[in-house]
């Protein structure tokens, strides 16, 4: 059976068995999230591209294509923040996002 | 059928909790999180341990999800109200495999566990104990099932449509981004298919974007009301959700989920895959 597409648990380690080279990671912590956020990724023309639940410690992780991307952090009372990425192959780009 | 035949809100599954008769049901494939918190009363279904067969890539057979659901206490006449995270996809995989059993009573909290979360709704860890019912299920609805064979059939016929993101359509990805780039199979599409991913069918929150703004977006987008529909993705619970908006939003009549999707027909010998943008 495939795997399904449901998001892996967000580790502050890669998951076992990824290898780096194959990947453009964007990867990041949110604080100040007061409660459940998600990090929600958006490609340049703004099309949902991938969401996970941003984990208890705030981190998120995301597999990215090289190039430019829209990290949206959703959390409770309507709080929304984007902030723009440059993902690279090979790479684990790290955000830092403070609501 | 109409939208509120198939879709509750938040509200009325708060008013709901105790009415005999109602199942609140959450269905993930990581079901940590019904672990740390659910709906006041809601069971739970693993995607992949309770619906999927063990061996075999296909689903549980009839006998099984008889089974499953005898266990579960669910009973042929309960309302079954869905949902689940990653913004209802697996909750709307389940509902249309509850369909494809012949359950009659079934709904989707509109938002999924994502708004309820957002909302700061009640979320208890308590595992409710539901008495063991007969279940008895229906043959496999085939008119809402397609098979790699229909949609090769379907090619410059049908409307195929790929709800995956932009960049697993052109090919760049093989996977949603919050999974590791690795797979087997060859990047692309179906010729012939739009790419409607399915996230334009909902709001940021995860509920439903009304009828009008949904016809208008797949009348756009190239689907052809008056023919018969194929929804695909990557393995079937993102075309589930396009399913559930075509087929039970918008009533159209002959609409099916390829649940073996693109990490099927991706592998298959010889059939022709586009790259790049539609034609």
């Amino acid at each position: 059976m495939s795997q399904g597409c449901g998001a892996p648990a967000q580790t502050v380690t890669l998951p076992v068995g990824v290898d780096l080279s194959s990947q453009a990671i964007i990867q990041g912590v949110v604080t100040g999230t007061g409660g459940t956020a998600y990090a929600r990724l958006l490609d340049r023309t703004g099309e949902f591209a991938g969401e996970v639940v941003v984990s208890d410690e705030g981190v998120f992780r995301f597999f990215a294509a090289p190039g430019r991307w829209t990290v949206r952090i959703i959390a409770a009372g309507g709080v929304t923040r984007d902030v723009e990425v440059e993902a690279k192959l090979g790479e684990v780009t790290q955000v830092s996002i403070d609501l | 059928m109409s939208r509120s035949a198939v879709l509750v809100d938040a509200d009325w599954v708060e008013a709901n909790l105790d009415t005999p008769g109602v199942v609140i049901v959450e269905v993930d494939e990581d079901t940590t999180a019904y672990d740390k918190g659910h709906i006041r009363g809601a069971i739970k279904l693993d995607w992949k341990k309770d619906l999927q067969d063990p061996v075999r890539r296909d689903f549980i057979d009839k006998a099984g999800f008889e089974a499953l659901l005898s266990e579960r206490g669910i009973a042929n006449d309960d309302t079954v109200v869905l949902y689940g995270g990653n913004n209802n996809w697996f909750a709307a995989y389940a509902y249309w495999y509850f369909k494809l059993y012949g359950h009659e009573k079934v709904k989707l909290l509109d938002g999924g566990r994502k708004k309820w979360e957002l909302e700061s709704r009640e979320l208890v860890t308590e595992v409710p104990q539901r008495p063991r019912t007969n279940y008895k299920a229906k043959d496999q609805d085939l008119s809402i099932r397609a098979f790699r064979d229909d949609v090769i059939n379907a090619i410059g016929k049908l409307n195929l449509v790929d709800v995956r993101s932009p960049d697993e359509f052109v090919g760049k990805l093989l996977a949603p981004a919050h999974l590791p780039q690795e797979q087997a199979q060859r990047p692309g599409h179906v010729p012939t298919a739009r790419n409607i991913p399915w996230s334009k069918a909902v709001n940021d929150d995860g509920t439903f974007k009304s009828d009008e703004e949904l016809r208008k977006i797949y009348s756009d987008a190239g689907v052809d009301f008056s023919k018969d529909t194929i929804a695909y993705c990557r393995i079937g619970e993102r075309s589930a959700h396009t399913w559930f908006v075509l087929h039970e939003l918008l009533d159209l009549p002959n609409v099916k989920n390829y649940d073996g999707s693109w990490t099927e027909y991706g592998s298959l010998v010889g059939v022709p895959i586009e790259l790049g943008e539609a034609r």
